[in-house]
């Protein structure tokens, strides 16, 4: 059932500083709404809470990629069609750029927002396992000060994060790799269908092999847990680590003690489980060059 | 979060439709395909789902394709929105518009508009396009009359038409 109108207050503030002045002044009343792809489906379908709705996606504070020598700093309303298109981050960052190619279809990726994509906190979201990855921070703005936290630690449980009321998500930074070094991305989102599906398995990892050996390994899962999941477990087993069916299978069991899975209406805890050791084991043969 | 005594005003929006100005009085969580369809009376954009996967209501704002059922009215201030009713010009229909009536792009015709300017949209990004390149950015439109083929063909049709005009004004 459709939403009754006018118990649904928006307001559209001219600039970041007035958006967060009205969050400052009354702490938890306002909702911000970016790209509406989340939000408004919620809407349209009557399970959107009446209440008071900021509206930030015309803020120009909150727009723009910047590439530096270090960092790649992506606006939190850059559109993931923004992302596909950018090709300092579509070379370096090659797992948002997929997780943006694979997030709904064309028309959802000219609205939907790496920052919306972050604060709407699903678990089955695209675009967090490649930021955990790539080890990015967000940065948190409110009326009285900045603040930058490590995006891996920002999400403490079912939609739970660590943010206040009046804070808004500003930016996400990203660390530029040694382009000397070879680097191993491997992103593979398990759906129904290629596009205008949601996830029922996602995994973004990276590392490289120096001596024979896997260093500096990350490893991301989606719709896994309650929350974008950093493996932590699974990094633990490969790193220092040589290729062999012992290290498979140690990641394989790794894999497992990370994941939570449960049954919803888009898969099962038990599929969940067996695709996302598959797909740890398929990123260890990536990460060596060997043949699964 | 949730406050059930919220109470919306209406107010002015002001936004470009088809190039020309237009100001509507609405409450700020109207959606934009309502807009159209019901303050503006251009009831060529349909609605199907109503949740952003079916491209029903697919218009272009601020030169991006994108699901109007999605899109809160006070959000589209000082853009540019383009419909399916803008495509045709001096009564004459767009490439897009031809290759699909020569190639039986449409059936029902409920899924047509959107289906459209999601075409317009692929041929805009590859002039020349793979059918991977069609298949992708058609994927977000649902059609249920034509099984998807004619549709294909159709863009290839008008990628085909307006390559070869435009070669012929090149030339």
């Amino acid at each position: 059932m459709r939403s009754y109108l006018p118990a649904f207050a928006c307001k559209a503030p001219a600039s970041l500083d007035e958006a967060l002045v009205t969050l400052a002044s009354e702490p938890g009343k306002w909702t911000p709404l970016a790209g509406g792809t989340d939000l408004m489906v919620l809407f349209e379908s009557g399970k959107l809470p009446p209440g008071h709705f900021l509206s930030l996606w015309k803020l120009p504070e909150l727009r723009g990629i910047e590439v530096t020598d270090d960092a790649i700093t992506l606006g939190a309303l850059t559109t993931y069609a923004e992302v596909r298109e950018h090709a300092t981050v579509a070379f370096e960052l090659p797992m948002l750029a997929a997780a943006a190619r694979e997030s709904g279809a064309i028309a959802i990726q000219g609205r939907g927002t790496l920052g919306g994509n972050i604060m709407n906190a699903s678990p089955a979201a695209d675009s967090p396992p490649a930021l955990v990855a790539y080890d990015a921070e967000i940065e948190l703005v409110r009326a009285s000060g900045a603040r930058w936290v490590r995006y891996r630690d920002f999400h403490t449980g079912y939609k739970v994060m660590d943010r206040a009321p009046d804070e808004i998500l500003r930016r996400i930074r990203i660390p530029r790799r040694d382009p000397g070094q070879h680097w191993v991305h491997f992103y593979r989102k398990v759906g129904t269908r290629r596009f205008q599906a949601i996830t029922k398995v996602g995994i973004a990892a990276i590392g490289r092999v120096e001596g024979g050996v896997a260093r500096d390994v990350r490893v991301a899962f989606t719709s896994v847990a309650p929350t974008v999941l950093a493996a932590a477990r699974t990094e633990a087993a490969l790193e220092g680590q040589a290729f062999g069916p012992g290290l498979v299978a140690a990641a394989r069991a790794a894999t497992r003690a990370d994941v939570t899975p449960i049954d919803d209406i888009r898969s099962t805890e038990r599929y969940r489980h067996q695709v996302a050791e598959n797909l740890a084991d398929s990123f260890v043969h990536a990460l060596f060059a060997q043949k699964a | 979060m949730s406050d059930a005594e919220a109470r919306a005003e209406r107010l002015a929006v002001t936004f470009t439709v088809n190039g020309v100005e237009k100001t509507v009085e609405t409450l700020p969580m109207k959606r934009l395909l309502d807009v159209l369809r019901e303050d503006l009376a251009l009831t060529g954009t349909k609605e199907g789902c109503g949740e952003g996967e079916c491209g029903a209501c697919s218009v272009f704002v601020d030169g991006r394709l994108v699901n109007s059922c999605l899109i809160p009215a006070l959000q589209v201030e000082g853009s540019r929105v383009d419909t399916i009713e803008g495509l045709a010009r001096g009564g004459e229909l767009h490439a897009v518009q031809r290759a699909f009536l020569e190639a039986g792009g449409a059936q029902c015709g409920i899924c047509t508009p959107g289906m459209v300017l999601a075409a317009v949209d692929v041929l805009r990004k590859h002039p020349n396009p793979t059918d991977e390149q069609v298949r992708e950015g058609l994927a977000g439109n649902l059609c249920r009359c034509t099984g998807y083929m004619k549709i294909f063909d159709s863009v290839m049709t008008a990628a085909l038409a307006i390559a070869s005009r435009d070669g012929e004004g090149a030339a």
